[in-house]
């Protein structure tokens, strides 16, 4: 199957180890994966800040860019339902029917990571290793708009050597929100104090989630209090193996992470 | 809708300080979370939800789609019934009218049922102008008056007070507004309730004229309904010989038959109750029976606005029941007062900015009060789409004058993002500067913001895109 990767410009930048782990899962379980160098942004920050008619280029490039592809996988909740639910509309919006139509034919073919192993290739199972105790938050657009359920816990359970641990009030929002980080900073960082406080409380090495925007937000705020709990993308604990492991140390945007 | 409050700041600021309230977070986590983990077992007991909350969507929007025609069917059945009916086009407008009618009834004092929309048009406040005393009978819009305090939550307007403050805010003060509070009274809730009863007894014994607002309009018959839990409301609503109902004109259903639905989803939404406890109905006057004289005051101010938006419109579903404020991260923190109006959390943070417009630094900042992590979807009983119409708002205030710093970033990173050669060359040049970022202190503006609590992250050396590359071009993982 020929999968087009939409890493998403926080993970192209940020997090390329993210995307590494990506490729290498997809790879490992028999996709041919293509990162098409001309993706730049889903313009979901335009969006839901309130300049949603500066998006149409960005959803025109999208629906071009990844045309021809069998799926189209993206390791990002938040973006993948962006994609999902707002370019339609912005498509829509645009009184272009072409567009309407680019973005029809592409968005049905968008798929979370997690929801493209378990509903497309149909593997919960997918060899991974990883020796330590981790916390997975669902983040609130895996939630509550993508609807990814239990499969990212399903396929967390099947790593071997992980102590899966559940978190308590994993439903609740880590206080990220895109720019409502810093247009409501205070609040922002009580919501994140909290979602710390909770996994802390589970002594997880690990806080995982499959949105690096949101971990970006709790790995900062772990690093800032000097919190031992590491952040990590699901896609880089199921890549994981024995053979090539993931160097925890190093493993989370922190204070004193390797430049 | 009523002013906004005085001084009242933007809501970041506001909510900052609630942030830093340790009593005020503790009394909002504990009832926010026991409430809203009620709520979802009593949500959870229903085989049918899904559908009793399609249905209540459909039937509002039914409803609003037909505002006109049902508006002039519930007034003709209410002065067939023997009451008379008032439109009122404004809060000014509401707030005449009743004053003027408390007055022909040569009366200076009403009791008053819990009631959002004389709350929304500032009505105790414009009735104290024209020399009319309201007492408050519900037993937290009772704390809230007696403590010279604004409501901060819709369901529950003393939320943010434990029974300590209560105790104190009793002893204190119930002797200035009638029957003071009983000597050595505790803070346990079964001497404050008892206190609460002593005072408002008086209250209700006394009272020639009541004003309520209604949960619904039935227009078939020209009924009212309101529904409680305390018993208080239907002493207003039988005692007094006068009764004046300020009703907001999205409270109209068309038959008994769909008010069927919203009898089920307001109760287990907004109290957990499987059943309300006091649900009163009256249509217009019955001889022996309650009061005389009935008055209706249909009130727009501001909902013919909010009808005429294709997005917002859905907002005018509300039936008022607060699961969304319930189950808020953001509300939870910041409490209802940072929301700056009667209408805190989510549903206040799309119903005020479009009743007030957007013009005040408050109510600018409102659309902007939410993570949009979507919680208040999920449980509204009616299906607005909060996270959708804050959207529709945030773009509204990102239109109007202002905010040149972020309007010009958005441009810009709008530009960049719009064509991959740009795209590339920026990234490039944030790796290649990386060792210069700062990661904290002394950063400005957004980078502020976040680094106050927060690490920036670092950059990588190399990007994906060029590891890809590399890649591409070695034919090999490097």
């Amino acid at each position: 199957m020929r999968v087009g990767l939409f890493l998403t410009c926080v993970n192209d930048l940020l997090y390329p180890r993210t995307g590494q782990a990506t490729v290498t899962l997809l790879e490992r379980l028999g996709c041919t994966v293509d990162f098409p160098l001309d993706q730049t942004c889903c313009g979901q920050m335009h969006w839901n800040t309130g300049y949603g008619r500066r998006v149409e280029p960005m959803v025109r490039s999208f629906a071009e860019t990844f045309a021809g592809y069998d799926a189209v996988v993206t390791p990002s909740g938040s973006c993948g339902a962006m994609i999902r639910d707002n370019h339609p509309k912005a498509a829509q919006r645009s009184g272009d029917a072409q567009l309407a139509e680019a973005v029809g034919a592409v968005v049905p073919r968008v798929y979370e990571l997690t929801e493209f192993l378990v509903d497309v290739l149909g593997v919960t199972d997918v060899g991974a290793y990883f020796p330590h105790r981790v916390a997975y938050h669902p983040t609130c657009h895996s939630l509550r708009l993508l609807r990814l359920g239990d499969r990212p816990t399903t396929l967390l359970a099947e790593v071997r050597g992980i102590d899966l641990v559940e978190l308590p009030g994993a439903d609740e929002c880590c206080g990220f929100g895109g720019t409502f980080a810093v247009k409501n900073p205070d609040v922002s960082a009580a919501m994140g104090a909290d979602k710390i406080r909770n996994a802390e409380s589970t002594e997880a090495d690990v806080l995982c989630a499959a949105d690096n925007s949101c971990l970006m937000h709790l790995g900062g705020m772990a690093g800032r209090r000097g919190s031992p709990l590491r952040t990590l993308h699901i896609a880089e604990i199921l890549a994981a193996t024995e053979a090539d492991p993931v160097d925890l140390a190093s493993a989370t945007a922190r204070k004193g992470a390797p430049r | 809708m009523s002013a906004v409050p005085l001084g009242m700041p933007a809501f970041p600021k506001a909510a900052r300080d609630a942030t830093r309230n340790p009593t005020l977070r503790r009394n909002l986590r504990h009832a926010t979370r026991t409430i809203r983990g009620r709520r979802a077992a009593a949500v959870a007991e229903l085989d049918d939800w899904a559908e009793l909350r399609a249905a209540g969507a459909a039937v509002k929007d039914h409803t609003l789609r037909h505002l006109d025609r049902y508006l002039e069917q519930a007034e003709a059945a209410v002065r067939a019934a023997g009451g008379h009916v008032h439109w009122a086009a404004d809060a000014a407008e509401a707030n005449r009218i009743v004053a003027g009618l408390v007055r022909a009834a040569g009366e200076t004092e009403v009791v008053k049922v819990k009631s959002m929309a004389t709350q929304e048009i500032g009505l105790n406040e414009a009735l104290a102008e024209a020399g009319i005393t309201a007492y408050e009978t519900d037993l937290a819009e009772l704390i809230v008056q007696l403590g010279d305090d604004r409501p901060s939550h819709i369901l529950v307007p003393a939320i943010h007070r434990n029974r300590g403050e209560i105790r104190d805010i009793f002893a204190g003060t119930m002797g200035e507004w009638g029957v003071p509070a009983p000597d050595g009274m505790t803070d346990e809730p079964r001497e404050l309730a008892e206190a609460a009863r002593l005072h408002l007894r008086e209250k209700f014994l006394r009272a020639k004229v009541a004003v309520s607002g209604a949960n619904f309009l039935v227009a078939e018959t020209g009924t009212l309904v309101v529904v409680e839990s305390e018993g208080n409301g239907r002493m207003c609503l039988t005692l007094p010989e006068t009764l004046i109902s300020v009703v907001g004109i999205e409270k109209v259903v068309p038959t008994w038959r769909d008010l069927e639905v919203f009898l089920q989803l307001l109760p287990r939404s907004s109290t957990a109750e499987r059943m309300n406890p006091y649900t009163s109905t009256w249509t217009g006057t019955t001889d022996g029976d309650g009061p005389r004289e009935f008055h209706l005051v249909l009130l727009d101010n501001g909902r013919t606005g909010v009808l005429a938006d294709e997005v917002g419109r859905q907002t005018l579903r509300c039936i008022r029941c607060s699961a969304c404020l319930n189950v808020c991260p953001v509300y939870e923190r910041a409490g209802g007062h940072a929301y700056g109006s009667v209408y805190p959390g989510p549903i206040g943070a799309i119903l005020t900015p479009q009743l007030r417009g957007t013009t005040s630094e408050i109510d600018a900042s409102l659309p902007y009060a939410s993570s949009l992590c979507g919680a208040c979807y999920d449980v509204c009983p009616v299906a607005i789409d909060i996270p959708e119409v804050l959207v529709h708002l945030r773009e509204k205030v990102a239109a109007q004058p202002g905010h040149p710093v972020e309007r010009a970033a958005l441009a810009a990173a709008a530009w960049v993002m719009s064509d991959p050669k740009r795209y590339t060359a920026l990234q490039r040049t944030a790796v290649r500067t990386r060792a210069l970022h700062p990661r904290k202190a002394a950063l400005p503006g957004w980078a502020k913001a976040w680094g106050a609590t927060r690490d920036l992250p670092a950059v990588p050396a190399e990007s994906f895109r060029t590891w890809w590359q590399r890649r591409d071009t070695s034919g090999e993982t490097p």
